[in-house]
């Protein structure tokens, strides 16, 4: 299984029925892909839509329904479109329960920097700030390292998202929380050890007696 | 309301007017109205939107012949062009998260003072503003900002300016429509008074001061 799908199907594993959920562009977005059977979720876009769906097959793609991204999207029976001060109102004020983002680097207090290198890349933050700042539960999906060096480090260096912190940190070798503002390992993947993963974390990890690995 | 050719709604923007104009990443933008500006040689606009979308789409024509000196905008990073001009120093930009720079709007638009919102906190968006404590949580306070034109994109328009809007090209649409001094919308078909029921009118017609006719 490669690095993406470990982190989209562990990160599946969170979603409850019912839910609104908020997935950025990346990773994140692969998460759609494999909800577990029996769970429905409500996927928003924060470009106004609640119930996005697959894409549509070609010639049955609709111009004014897209992603945030900016591409074309379904829409499944039951969807809604807002405007913008309505979307960012839902996910501002908490009435969205779950965002997956992806993340450059993660604090050890779980604090997230995912909108600007400077000197390098200044795309802007989008709505990265208010999903954040505001969403009930917010998950990064991210690969453990960028070109061989830690994204989960004591202090960021890049500019912060926001200060609250993020639940959980989803990687291809590990699951991690932060309890007490303090990161700590909760999963390993397959084929991981535990030191393999304090020695590509550059953070102090809390180790809980028991590690269990990842159920993919 | 009062229904407009399309070179005359354009020729009603001076050079360096501030517009506010809708749409997402291109969807939702009256592309006819910004193919004109550009046309007409319109200059140092300054362009309040969600983004400057991709070169030759939306916003990022005017962007592509550097018409735009200033942007306010939430993300850029779809289009190299603007990343560019914003490096060499030709035009500037002020990036807004995305939900703060509707509600900036819309507070504009509401008649507020402004905002209070918690977005933006301890990091570098919070530079040089007023923090604000309400019941233990830190918020900023986050102005309000107007335009001098509003260009709106909607579904249909009838022939008073009531408005709906289709789909994800809603996005900015009708909050802007409430915060620009005049406001100038093109419709993809405009219908006779009646049409639109008025459950669904999305932007009530007093709002609207052009729709542009012919293209």
């Amino acid at each position: 299984m490669d690095a993406q799908t470990v982190i989209a199907r562990r990160i599946a594993q969170e979603l409850r029925d019912g839910m609104l959920v908020n997935l950025g562009i990346g990773i994140p977005t692969l998460v759609a892909n494999h909800v577990p059977a029996g769970i429905h979720v409500f996927f928003q876009s924060e470009n106004g839509l609640i119930g996005t769906g697959a894409l549509p097959e070609e010639g049955l793609t609709q111009a004014r329904l897209t992603d945030a991204g900016g591409r074309p999207v379904g829409a499944l029976p039951g969807a809604s479109t807002f405007d913008s001060a309505m979307s960012f109102g839902l996910i501002r004020g908490g009435h969205v329960d779950l965002t997956v983002l992806g993340g450059l680097q993660v604090d050890a207090r779980g604090r997230l920097a995912n909108w600007m290198v400077p000197g390098k890349m200044v795309p802007g933050m989008g709505g990265a700030m208010d999903l954040v700042t505001g969403v009930r539960r917010v998950i990064v999906a991210m690969q453990h390292m960028a070109k061989g060096r830690p994204k989960i480090v004591r202090e960021c260096n890049l500019p912060l998202t926001s200060m609250r912190p993020v639940d959980l940190v989803v990687t291809e070798l590990a699951v991690i929380a932060f309890p007490q503002g303090r990161a700590t390992l909760l999963e390993t993947a397959p084929g991981v050890s535990v030191s393999d993963v304090r020695a590509a974390t550059e953070a102090d990890l809390q180790m809980p007696d028991d590690v269990p690995v990842m159920k993919l | 309301m009062r229904t407009i050719p399309l070179a005359e709604a354009a020729a009603r923007i001076p050079d360096g007017a501030s517009l506010m104009i809708g749409g997402f990443m291109g969807v939702g933008t009256p592309e006819c109205l910004v193919d004109e500006l550009c046309r007409q040689g319109r200059r140092d606009l300054t362009v309040i939107a969600n983004d400057t979308a991709r070169p030759g789409v939306g916003i990022g024509k005017l962007v592509t012949e550097r018409r735009v000196r200033k942007a306010i905008v939430s993300h850029i990073g779809t289009n190299p062009q603007t990343q560019a001009q914003m490096l060499a120093g030709e035009m500037e930009v002020e990036l807004v998260p995305q939900g703060t720079l509707i509600e900036r709007i819309r507070a504009a638009g509401f008649g507020l003072g402004g905002v209070l919102t918690p977005t933006g906190v301890g990091t570098v968006v919070e530079e040089g503003k007023r923090k604000i404590e309400v019941e233990g949580r830190e918020f900023l306070l986050e102005t309000p900002l107007r335009a001098d034109f509003a260009l709106v994109q909607a579904f249909l328009s009838d022939y008073l300016g009531n408005l709906t809007y289709v789909l994800t090209a809603r996005n900015f649409n009708p909050v802007i429509a409430m915060a620009a001094e005049t406001v100038i919308v093109h419709a993809e078909h405009i219908v006779p008074v009646g049409m639109i029921s008025p459950d669904q009118v999305m932007t009530p017609a007093p709002l609207v001061d052009y729709v542009v006719t012919g293209e």
